[in-house]
């Protein structure tokens, strides 16, 4: 039971952004993609979600195909958290969280109780209980992000993608976000996310990807992978990594701005 | 938001009123009525019983396919409305963006200027408007890029090049009544509709406002944006092919035997939103009530307000125009 990405090629036009990538997602692990501006990260999330095609390589699903698998089971087994959304009508938050159950209803049928129960549970189980009648478009980004956690809860794949969850929140939600990333992969699921902030991979543990300027990707544990030598190439600067006593942690930060 | 108690109680008012509306546009006219003998007749005719003659034959004949022609073409076009608005996820445009209408109005213009029997323009009209749906979804298509941006493009292009079209025939015509019936059949008016019409348009309208209510839910999925809506499993391109093909005939079959009538599909969905929300479960239904019971207020004063007939896109712009802009005054906080 795993995602396994394999020999991956992906260009935009001329432009080769992945190149030999090999990945496997399992479930009850997280796995923290990093790289620079532009070096694919959404890109490959955006194929492992299906929804770009895959020009060379393969990608199976519990050892299938995409295509043999169809949209409709693709969905039963991978969700996807987009960065953000703007819908263009006014729903509320129930009625958003329940199109997460489509993958379980006919393509002539509309959700019954029981999906709007599941939904409701599900936007209980994310703390926001209140906010079920809100308007989608007049709640923080913050409990949209909470939101369309709840969402892919209601879909209830095996599989979760998020995509860059904490890159519109302030620090406590970035956190929060962070925390509910791993007690989703303690509750079984396989949870993939893109992030700018290195240090969020070490927070977080389990392993992680890393997407160099060049479009090759680099696995393994978080611990073992994140180094200093390893970031300062990927970045461009002079970062350091070091084990800071009182959380009794290793740290990635910056440690001034003179060059 | 209400719930789903408070929306049912809600529709159900809605379905008295419009009746209430039905029979009372079947009894004003020329020859006025009292709307419960009216109901008398109707009822009478049902159970085989005796009714006034002239009185039937004018309810029976004369009114009951108008009203009911009203009913159908304001719900389809409402319908049709709010159907594009989740498929493009666009809330400013009215089921005309594929060219449907220009492309009914160029067959029309067409068969006048060809000197077609009256009975045949309809097929025309929507002849010409069902090949503009199909030429603006194929551009796409010849051009490798299915984004809805692309697609509303096409419709413009498409739109542009049948109003051309329309411009060239009344160029070339030389007889004042070719033109002035073209004129006046882009005005929209159903002084002309028979139950014969109507009776050949409805299996179309109905079959295709059944799809619609059946997939109203995974349009609400589509109003998200694609990706949205592939991360959950919906197969968008065929949903998205059901919607234009269903509301393209619905606008289609509208029409042809209506002419041209403007600002419905576009503020009846808003309306519709207003009082009921978005979710398309609920708006469907409710826009196809508001929209038919517009259409039926506007078709009365177009009869009844002059001796002369009054085109219904002068009417409905009249009072759409404004209503348009009391909608947008209560939503102001929403629009964004």
């Amino acid at each position: 039971m795993s995602i396994e990405v394999r020999n991956l090629d992906f260009s935009y036009g001329a432009r080769r952004i992945l190149h030999d990538v090999g990945l496997s997602i399992e479930p009850m692990e997280t796995l923290t993609i990093l790289g620079p501006n532009g070096a694919g990260k959404t890109t490959l999330l955006n194929i492992v979600a299906g929804l770009l095609p895959v020009s060379s390589g393969s990608i199976l699903y519990d050892g299938k195909p995409a295509k043999e698998l169809g949209v409709r089971h693709l969905a039963q087994l991978v969700g996807y958290v987009p960065q953000n959304i703007v819908p263009a009508f006014d729903y509320s938050v129930l009625e958003y969280v329940v199109t997460g159950c489509a993958p379980r209803i006919g393509a002539f049928g509309r959700p019954d109780q029981k999906h709007y129960d599941s939904a409701a549970q599900a936007i209980q189980s994310m703390g926001i209980g209140h906010l079920a009648d809100k308007s989608y478009r007049q709640i923080s980004g913050g409990e949209q992000q909470q939101v369309s956690v709840a969402r892919v809860l209601a879909q209830s794949p095996a599989y979760i993608l998020m995509d860059e969850p904490t890159s519109h929140l302030d620090y406590g939600n970035q956190i929060r976000v962070l925390r509910t990333i791993k007690q989703l992969a303690e509750n079984g699921f396989g949870v993939v996310f893109t992030t700018h902030n290195p240090d969020q991979a070490l927070l977080i543990g389990g392993k992680a990807a890393i997407i160099g300027r060049d479009g090759r990707l680099t696995s393994g544990y978080s611990r073992e992978l994140i180094t200093e030598p390893f970031l300062s190439e990927l970045y461009g600067i002079q970062l350091r990594v070091s084990k800071i006593d009182e959380p009794g942690r290793r740290i990635c930060f910056m440690p001034s701005l003179d060059i | 938001m209400t719930g789903r108690g408070g929306y049912a109680r809600l529709a159900l008012c809605t379905a008295v009123a419009l009746a209430v509306l039905f029979v009372a546009a079947l009894s004003m006219g020329r020859y006025s009525m009292n709307p419960f003998d009216v109901l008398r007749v109707i009822y009478a005719t049902a159970t085989g019983g005796e009714a006034d003659e002239a009185m039937a034959n004018i309810v029976f004949l004369v009114r009951l396919p108008r009203v009911a022609a009203s009913l159908l073409i304001g719900a389809a076009l409402s319908l049709s409305g709010a159907a594009y608005q989740s498929a493009f996820r666009n809330p400013l445009i009215s089921p005309d963006l594929l060219g449907v209408s220009s492309g009914a109005s160029m067959g029309a213009a067409m068969a006048i200027f060809f000197g077609v029997h009256l009975r045949a323009i309809p097929v025309f009209a929507f002849a010409g408007g069902i090949l503009a749906v199909l030429l603006a979804t194929s551009v796409p298509k010849l051009l490798r890029n299915s984004s809805n941006m692309m697609l509303v493009l096409s419709g413009i292009i498409v739109s542009g090049f049948m109003n051309s079209l329309i411009g060239v025939i009344k160029f070339v015509s030389r007889d004042q009544d070719q033109l002035s019936s073209i004129v006046f059949w882009q005005m929209g008016s159903l002084a002309r509709v028979n139950a014969a019409q109507l009776l050949s348009v409805s299996p179309v309208l109905l079959l295709s406002l059944a799809v619609m209510f059946a997939v109203s839910w995974r349009l609400n999925i589509l109003s998200l944006g694609e990706q949205e809506a592939q991360t959950v499993g919906v197969d968008i391109p065929k949903l998205r092919g059901v919607t234009i093909l269903c509301a393209s005939l619905l606008t289609a079959c509208s029409v042809c035997i209506s002419g041209t009538i403007g600002w419905i599909g576009l503020i009846i969905p808003h309306f519709g939103r207003l009082i009921c929300g978005s979710d398309n479960t609920r708006l469907l239904p409710m826009a196809a009530m508001l929209g038919g019971g517009f259409m039926i207020v506007i078709d009365t004063l177009a009869r009844c307000l002059t001796s002369m007939e009054i085109p219904l896109s002068i009417l409905s712009g009249l009072v759409g125009a404004p209503f348009y802009a009391w909608l947008l005054y209560r939503q102001k906080a929403k629009i964004l």
